[in-house]
């Protein structure tokens, strides 16, 4: 009760209400987000079901075009596949392994980030130069190089069953230094206040004064942080599955179906890489937009000037 | 023309626009300082001695505007004067000093180039000629070899040395008013005392008119002639220094000094003014010190006393105990 | 002083010097066109020797820069020093684990300066306050740490009833307040206090001063109270200790220090006191400024402003001797009975 009373009265509410860029967002993303996640109840097909897709519907444009199916909301891909339902299903792909790989990243790069910027010193060294050459790798290029051993060691079959869990590890372990960096970056900042030298003078052990006092304290950066990082993610993702090495055709993310639209982009199917396309396009500028919106809370300092 | 004074300010009151509605910072100030004069305007945080300060020279940031009142330079009404037009007067005539050297000195220009641009914005003089003014200027303030200053940046300076840099900027112009904002706080008491020092000789030579907003009773009874002493928006009490200091009427002023430690005091328990001065949010009625205040008579909860004098030239002072008319709460 | 007479904490040639040097390839320079290593040290604290009595509150004087917010940290064990010994009750501190430590930790205690920064921001004060209890006293069950954090939340005149709140909803001031009741949680014999009311108000500042001088009576607490103000120095301390750069000039007795201050650095200081109802500067002006601590002066380390330098200040650096009147002091002007 009083949480909700202080929630209310807080001023992140406050400039949320009178900020309708993020409202916008935030209405748009909620119902991305609700539509993705309650695809198997809200779309009109099951992309995944082959018994009920139909050759013969393939390539069927948007209801508004002529030879339209009325059923087919969307149209429908190369496949007879009902576009609106697999771009749901595709979004829920997508959004699943862009949130898992941001988890994954933070949960790297927060105990490497909180060791390091604590401990200081050779470990800090040795920790930061780790980021350094990761992060001089692209995410395409592991991603590239990861698929294809894994590919060659269990076959293709094995990696469309673990296309999921494969690409949040390999977007996940990509991009951990970002949260190294920024996690390093406030602990540097936060253990230099007088707060922490009190833990110190209690006699506190440091992995607890890591976790309990300086670890909550760089939560507002990591909050920001991961707006961009959700993002980034399904970006990668999609980015990914468009030169083939994500998710396979059958089980579509936006990004597999952009790509499979595309090789019919000129045969006049114009709706298969569009929808998809524009699908993502509002997703990304969207978490964005409120990723923005955060930055502005959490630091009010920042973008005034 | 007739002698002006060199600052009046008349009524002033600034508000601040909030989420939740105007908030007042000042609550109708008046004071008159006369040309040469030195003030100073004390108080705790929050008592709106800064916003009085910068609201002399209109530069209140942009919740915070000029509700009423007037502002008075040399006979100009500068508060409503337009902002390019506010530029000449800021900067020209009346220099303001921080409490952070570094909130005037830009960190990636020399020294010389900033002193040089500044007269150069403000007369059409030679560059060479500015670089003898600023030179000039920076043997004014004691500043050791000036030539060789001339060329250093800012963080090559120790925080005494940039403070004194930037009272030479401020006398680039020859101003007639200096208003410092907490120009010590940051500085130790040796350098504090040497920037006052030079502070005071400065104005008394040139003839200038300081306010000086400070915290510190006891820099403001070194260096001021008078003193306006603020709680909660208001001056509650102000007259000349050696009167405010030596027999305080206002109870808190009283207050003020009785709890500062000195020599007659010594390892006694100071006295102390309970609780703390209101957030602007949740000023009480009537006077505002009355929660605080150990002589609160009834009429202090609904009545706001108005600065009255008790005695033509000497301390004026806003409180009941001394029969001042009173405005309706 | 019948109250001066046990030795609590003994500092025994404590020097500390912070290495700045950065890493491998800041250290890299060149002298006469060959490369070499060349590393930077921050010379904090040089050599200090102290005592401090049970009982008494020993203050720490000097300018920004003179060590002696590094000396109260050092003693806590905040760092270890380069070198020298710190004695706590005649057991040696300095060379602990920080297992060896902990006993030392409950009667160890720190004030910090800055209200806003000395309280973790996400934890409420009832946090604050029971995590040194639970952490030290673990039989403790919960009601007993709850009634503790109520009595000394009481003790330093702040309701108990706001135990849940964040240190944010607090003033400056009841933020020391509870800074003071977490150190005073575990029943300390000893407080060092790091310019505890410099932060603070004016009339906040009495009530602190206050705050701080009655839990001195009630608990018989030692203070090290660490601060540039001189008129706080003279209303609190029993001794004073007077620090310029990183070595100790003089240590005195507060009546004497204030009568009579020996060394040049101590009259200097005192003279820029700014005092009520003076109206005129009659400071004495130092010449030139502080030099920085990674270079030292050689000799005394104030030779270079001090106006009665001669040729065996610029050489030799002073010991800190006892003056005719009680008082140490580290200038050979004094010893010489020059000044």
């Amino acid at each position: 009760m009083r949480l909700w009373k202080k929630f209310k009265n807080s001023y992140a509410l406050y400039s949320f209400l009178r900020d309708p860029v993020a409202m916008g967002s935030f209405i748009i993303l909620s119902v991305l987000a609700l539509s993705a996640f309650g695809a198997p109840i809200i779309a009109p097909h099951n992309p995944y079901d082959t018994t009920t897709i139909n050759i013969m519907d393939a390539e069927l444009p948007p209801v508004w075009q002529e030879d339209a199916d009325p059923s087919f909301l969307l149209g429908t891909d190369a496949q007879g596949r009902d576009m609106l339902s697999t771009m749901l299903y595709g979004m829920r792909v997508s959004l699943v392994i862009g949130i898992g790989a941001t988890m994954l990243q933070a949960i790297i790069g927060i105990i490497l980030g909180l060791i390091s910027g604590y401990r200081g010193g050779k470990i800090d060294s040795f920790l930061m130069r780790m980021a350094d050459v990761q992060l001089s790798f692209s995410t395409l290029m592991v991603a590239i190089f990861l698929s294809a051993i894994f590919q060659a060691l269990f076959g293709v079959a094995a990696f469309e069953r673990l296309a999921i869990p494969f690409l949040v590890l390999v977007i996940g372990i990509a991009e951990w230094p970002q949260y190294a960096r920024t996690v390093r970056a406030s602990v540097l900042a936060e253990k230099k206040k007088e707060y922490v030298e009190a833990a110190r003078v209690i006699g506190l052990p440091s992995r607890r004064i890591m976790w309990r006092h300086i670890l909550p304290n760089t939560l507002s950066p990591i909050l920001v942080l991961s707006t961009v990082q959700v993002a980034h993610a399904i970006l990668s993702e999609a980015a990914l599955s468009f030169l083939g090495l994500g998710m396979p055709i059958t089980k579509p993310s936006l990004g597999s179906l952009i790509n499979s639209g595309f090789d019919y982009i000129f045969s006049g199917s114009w709706w298969i890489t569009l929808f998809p396309g524009f699908l993502l396009v509002l997703l990304i500028l969207v978490i964005n937009l409120l990723g923005d919106f955060v930055q502005d809370v959490l630091n009010p300092k920042l973008y005034k000037g | 023309m007739a002698q002006h004074p060199l600052l009046q300010v008349q009524d002033l009151v600034v508000k601040f626009r909030l989420r939740f509605g105007d908030l007042t910072a000042l609550n109708g100030i008046n004071f008159t300082l006369a040309p040469g004069e030195r003030m100073g305007l004390v108080g705790e945080s929050g008592a709106g001695k800064s916003v009085a300060g910068f609201s002399i020279i209109n530069l209140i940031s942009k919740p915070g505007f000029i509700a009423s009142g007037r502002v008075l330079f040399e006979g100009e009404e500068i508060s409503s004067y337009p902002l390019e037009h506010m530029r000449d007067i800021r900067g020209n005539r009346i220099s303001m000093i921080f409490q952070d050297p570094m909130m005037t000195l830009n960190p990636v220009l020399t020294i010389g180039t900033q002193m040089v641009e500044t007269i150069l914005a403000h007369s059409k003089v030679s560059t060479a000629h500015a670089r003898e003014i600023a030179l000039e200027k920076l043997a004014k303030v004691y500043i050791s070899s000036p030539g060789k200053r001339l060329g250093q940046y800012p963080h090559e300076l120790s925080g005494g040395m940039r403070q004194r840099v930037v009272i030479a900027i401020s006398l680039l112009t020859n101003p007639s008013l200096i208003i410092a904002d907490e120009p010590t706080t940051a500085l130790d008491v040796t350098i504090q005392a040497e920037v006052m020092a030079l502070l005071l000789e400065l104005c008394k030579n040139e003839r200038m008119g300081l306010i000086l907003i400070t915290h510190d009773l006891g820099v403001v009874s070194q260096v001021t002639e008078k003193i306006a002493v603020m709680y909660a928006g208001r001056i509650v009490e102000q007259g000349p220094t050696k009167n405010i200091i030596t027999s305080p009427k206002h109870p808190y002023t009283q207050g003020l000094i009785k709890a500062l430690p000195q020599a007659e005091n010594t390892g006694r328990r100071l006295y102390q003014i309970p609780g703390m001065m209101p957030n602007l949010t949740s000023i009480p009625p009537g006077c505002a010190f009355h929660p605080r205040c150990d002589q609160a008579m009834p009429m202090c909860r609904d009545h706001t006393p108005v600065l009255c004098t008790l005695e033509p030239g000497l301390t004026q002072v806003a409180c009941h105990l001394y029969g001042t008319s009173k405005e309706k709460a | 002083m019948t109250t001066m007479n046990k030795l609590l904490v003994r500092l025994h040639n404590v020097v500390k010097h912070f290495d700045i040097s950065g890493g491998f390839l800041d250290r890299i320079s060149f002298t006469q066109g060959r490369p070499c290593l060349r590393s930077t040290t921050v010379k904090a604290i040089n050599s200090v020797s102290l005592d401090i009595f049970q009982g008494e509150i020993l203050s720490i004087v000097g300018e920004s820069g003179c060590g002696k917010s590094t000396l109260g940290r050092t003693i806590l064990g905040l760092y270890p020093p380069t070198s020298g010994e710190i004695y706590f009750q005649d057991t040696r501190v300095d060379n602990l684990s920080s297992d060896a430590w902990l006993p030392f930790r409950r009667q160890m205690q720190m004030v910090f300066q800055d209200p806003y920064a000395s309280l973790n921001p996400r934890m409420t004060v009832r946090q604050i306050l029971e995590e040194p209890v639970r952490f030290h006293f673990p039989e403790l069950k919960t009601p007993e740490v709850r009634d503790k954090v109520s009595e000394v939340m009481l003790q330093v005149g702040v309701d108990p009833a706001w135990a849940g709140r964040f240190p944010h909803e607090f003033s400056g001031g009841q933020r020391q307040r509870i800074s003071i009741a977490r150190a005073l949680m575990v029943d300390p014999m000893f407080i060092v206090a790091d310019e505890p009311i410099s932060a603070l108000d004016v009339s906040i500042q009495a009530q602190i001063l206050n705050l701080i001088m009655d839990c001195q009576e009630r608990f018989g607490l030692t203070y090290m109270f660490i601060t540039h103000d001189l008129s706080v120095v003279e209303h609190i301390s029993t001794r004073v200790a007077v620090m310029y750069l990183g070595t100790l000039c003089e240590l005195a007795n507060k009546e004497q220090l204030y009568q009579e201050p020996l060394h040049p650095y101590s009259r200097a200081l005192l003279s820029a006191i700014p005092k009520l109802g003076i109206t005129n500067f009659d400071h004495i002006r130092l010449k030139g400024e502080v030099p920085t601590p990674i270079n030292l002066p050689s000799g005394c380390v104030f030779h270079t402003r001090c106006p009665y330098t001669n040729k065996r200040c610029q050489q030799e650096m002073p010991t800190l001797l006892t003056a005719s009147n009680g008082t140490m002091v580290a200038c050979h002007g004094v010893e010489e009975g020059r000044i």
